[in-house]
């Protein structure tokens, strides 16, 4: 099986420790993954903004430096689906089409392609799970409250199997939180809001460890919480499935 | 003004912020409970989306099938290009009538037209029936939610109003009575009002008939007793079949309040003996939209404000702050087809998490059109030239792979050295305003991955 990482850029530049967490995991499961440096961005950032167009050659560029492997495997629900569903507006090749759909969120790779429903190592502490919207909603990687009650979902399963993990059970279970890519600087006081009220969810239901699929909410989490100086510690799911001890 | 500018506004109120969320959010859980128990929800919803889907696709043909049937059943049909078309046709026949005093129920066809203003204008007596519609009117404000039209105002507020209008105690803020007080207030409108204005919910091309929903019985107290009934709907109320009415009553309430019906559900086809009855269609913009493609699909929303509930962005936003007459996320899709200029900022005062797509009862794709104005209004220019040129320097950048590495390095090591006060400085940094940036590592991901190639 040739596999590519895919590390979105600002997990590239300002959490490392999320892509080394990933490829240690993907190893644990027995696969190698190549990093094919060409690899940039997904180009979300300017389509969110209205620029898609401009986006153009990033997502050429995606396409080039996946093209040659039969997965790509990100630990970023957003920029996944961001690749899936609109990369749609350039010509689509047979490299375009193979791209678009072997590029898998890391944990809906581990369950769906490797067929892993459990992982292997105790993480003995109160864990509050952050859905990222685009995981959820986009490439329906767990319930939504607007369908059912039963909560339920690729990543609460996969951190359910570690032993002494406890899941934080939220008052909104999947309310947005506020992130929304460049919603945060252009509407950075809703967002502040936004995020501020999920964090205060966490807090009161007890979360020690704030992690998710998606370390772009959680870098806007991160933000806040720090910010607010609380003690609670935010974490890629990666991290915690990879063995990370606190 | 921007649609985050406006919101900075509400967000100055905290409290209230934390109370109008929690409110929304109470109704969308009540939603969420008449949903679950209706284990068909989901078949329901398709059905109604494609019985809407296949009434957008053959319009013509149903506004004529429909306006064939009312002329038979005796009821005056009228066809309005525009909001002032639309105003002109109803003073017309208020004038006809010499009528001055009218009552209303809630329509958000009408508040579009801003039809109240313009009666005023004209001399003419013009009073909103439904409770939340009238306290709005009373205090000169625009509904906030299409089902919950004051619903930014707290019960104080609301006997603030009731004070200085109607006479009440000042700081008798007891719902139950302020609730007897305006019912006391419309029934001596009701009773001398020469006619009714209601909106329509739903209008039934077999039938020729309009149905109204409401919970007060407003509507049906208005027409009763008025001589003449003057129904205002938007041209895409319609649905081809009496049969295809039970989807939609049943998905309508239980998505905006969670009540499995509404109390009351008119259906009116005829005028009564000696009395006039009287159908407005307008256009206002939608034939422009029926002809995006894209867009379309918006036509298919019947208000029943789920989105708005549902919305993260809404709930602390609030209704004004998007300046238009339908708010939140479908608001946000039909504004810019109105006036792009001027309602540019919409489409991007959400974060795209999609809750609203999941919600709404007839399957509309909101968080996908919402995304795809973006790029019309970056294609139109009407973004700001800031965020312009940041995307092409951006691009630049992420489409050559060298390029990114050395400047990713730049930046992150910018980051390490500038004083805490330069990074997070209000002026010019958005992002730290209630946010820590996050500590650059001392190496990137692809810094660290070429090293272990090394090894
Ligand atoms: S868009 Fe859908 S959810 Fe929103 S008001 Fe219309 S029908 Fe209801």
């Amino acid at each position: 099986m040739k596999v590519a990482l895919f590390i979105p850029c600002y997990v590239d530049q300002f959490y490392p420790q999320v892509g080394i967490a990933t490829l240690q995991l993907l190893e644990k499961l027995g696969v190698r993954a190549d990093f094919p440096k060409q690899q940039t961005c997904c180009g979300q950032p300017m389509a969110n903004s209205g620029c898609e167009r401009d986006a153009i050659p990033v997502y050429h560029n995606f396409v080039d430096a996946f093209d040659g492997y039969e997965y790509v495997v990100g630990p970023a629900g957003s920029c996944v689906y961001h690749v899936r569903k609109h990369f749609d507006i350039i010509e689509q090749t047979p490299a375009v089409q193979h791209v678009r759909t072997n590029t898998y969120e890391l944990f809906d790779f581990i369950l769906n392609v490797l067929g892993i429903n459990e992982i292997p190592g105790s993480f003995p502490h109160k864990v509050g799970l952050h859905l990222s919207c685009h995981g959820q909603r986009g490439l329906h990687q767990a319930n939504e409250s607007e369908m059912t009650p039963v909560r339920d979902g690729q990543l609460r399963r996969l951190l359910s199997s570690m032993q002494g993990l406890e899941l934080t059970e939220l008052d909104r279970n999947d309310e947005c939180c506020g992130f929304g890519g460049t919603f945060c600087v252009s509407e950075a006081g809703i967002s502040a809001r936004m995020g501020q009220d999920r964090v205060a969810d966490h807090v009161r239901n007890g979360t020690r460890v704030l992690t998710g699929g998606d370390m772009s909410c959680l870098m806007h989490l991160e933000g806040i919480v720090r910010r607010a100086k609380l003690p609670i510690k935010v974490m890629h799911a990666a991290e915690i499935l990879n063995g990370a001890i606190l | 003004m921007s649609h985050s500018k406006r919101s900075n506004i509400f967000l100055l109120d905290a409290e209230r912020t934390t109370w109008h969320d929690e409110t929304l959010w109470f109704v969308r859980q009540k939603r969420d409970k008449a949903v679950y128990a209706t284990p068909e929800f989901q078949e329901l919803r398709q059905l109604a989306s494609d019985i809407k889907d296949h009434t957008l696709s053959r319009l013509d043909f149903y506004l004529q099938q429909f306006e064939e049937n009312a002329r038979r059943n005796g009821v005056q049909v009228h066809w309005a290009a525009d909001a002032h078309e639309h105003n002109q046709i109803v003073l017309g026949l208020l004038k006809r009538h010499g009528a001055t005093r009218v009552v209303k129920s809630k329509s958000m066809l009408t508040e579009e037209c801003h039809l109240n203003p313009y009666l005023i204008k004209h001399g003419v007596d013009v009073v909103d029936t439904d409770l939340g519609e009238r306290i709005i009117q009373l205090r000169d404000e625009a509904p906030s939610h299409v089902v919950l039209p004051a619903i930014h105002l707290k019960k104080e507020d609301v006997g603030d109003t009731f004070h200085l209008h109607l006479g009440t105690e000042k700081g008798n803020n007891d719902p139950q009575q302020l609730t007897e007080t305006a019912r006391q207030h419309l029934r001596e409108k009701f009773l001398v009002s020469e006619v009714a204005i209601s909106g329509v919910n739903f209008a039934v091309a077999e039938t020729g008939s309009v149905v109204v929903c409401t919970n007060e019985g407003n509507a049906d107290l208005g027409v009763n007793l008025a001589k003449v009934h003057i129904a205002c709907m938007g041209m895409e109320k319609l649905i081809p079949r009496l049969s295809d009415l039970s989807v939609f009553t049943r998905i309508l309430t239980r998505s905006a309040t969670g009540q499995p019906i509404t109390t009351y559900t008119s259906h009116f086809s005829k005028p009564a003996e000696g009395k006039e009855m009287h159908v407005v269609i307008v256009d206002n913009g939608r034939t422009k939209q029926l002809g995006r493609p894209d867009f379309r699909n918006s036509l298919k929303c019947i208000r029943c404000g789920a989105c708005m509930n549902t919305c993260p962005v809404y709930r602390r936003s609030g209704g004004h702050s998007y300046d238009f007459t339908i708010p939140g996320p479908i608001g946000a899709i039909l504004s810019p087809n109105i006036d792009m200029r001027k309602h540019a900022s919409l489409p991007f005062a959400s974060t795209l998490c999609g809750s609203c797509t999941d919600v709404c009862p007839v399957k509309i794709d909101i968080h996908t059109q919402l995304y795809k104005w973006r790029q019309v209004l970056g294609q139109e220019g009407e973004i700001p030239a800031s965020k312009k040129w940041s995307m092409r320097l951006l691009s630049r950048v992420l489409s050559k792979p060298a390029v990114y590495g050395l400047g990713g390095k730049v930046a992150r090591q910018g980051l390490r050295f500038l004083p805490h006060g330069l990074t997070h400085g209000k002026g010019y940094n958005p992002w730290a305003i209630a946010r820590e940036l996050p500590e650059p590592p001392k190496q990137s991901f692809r810094e660290w991955y070429a090293q272990q190639a090394v090894k």
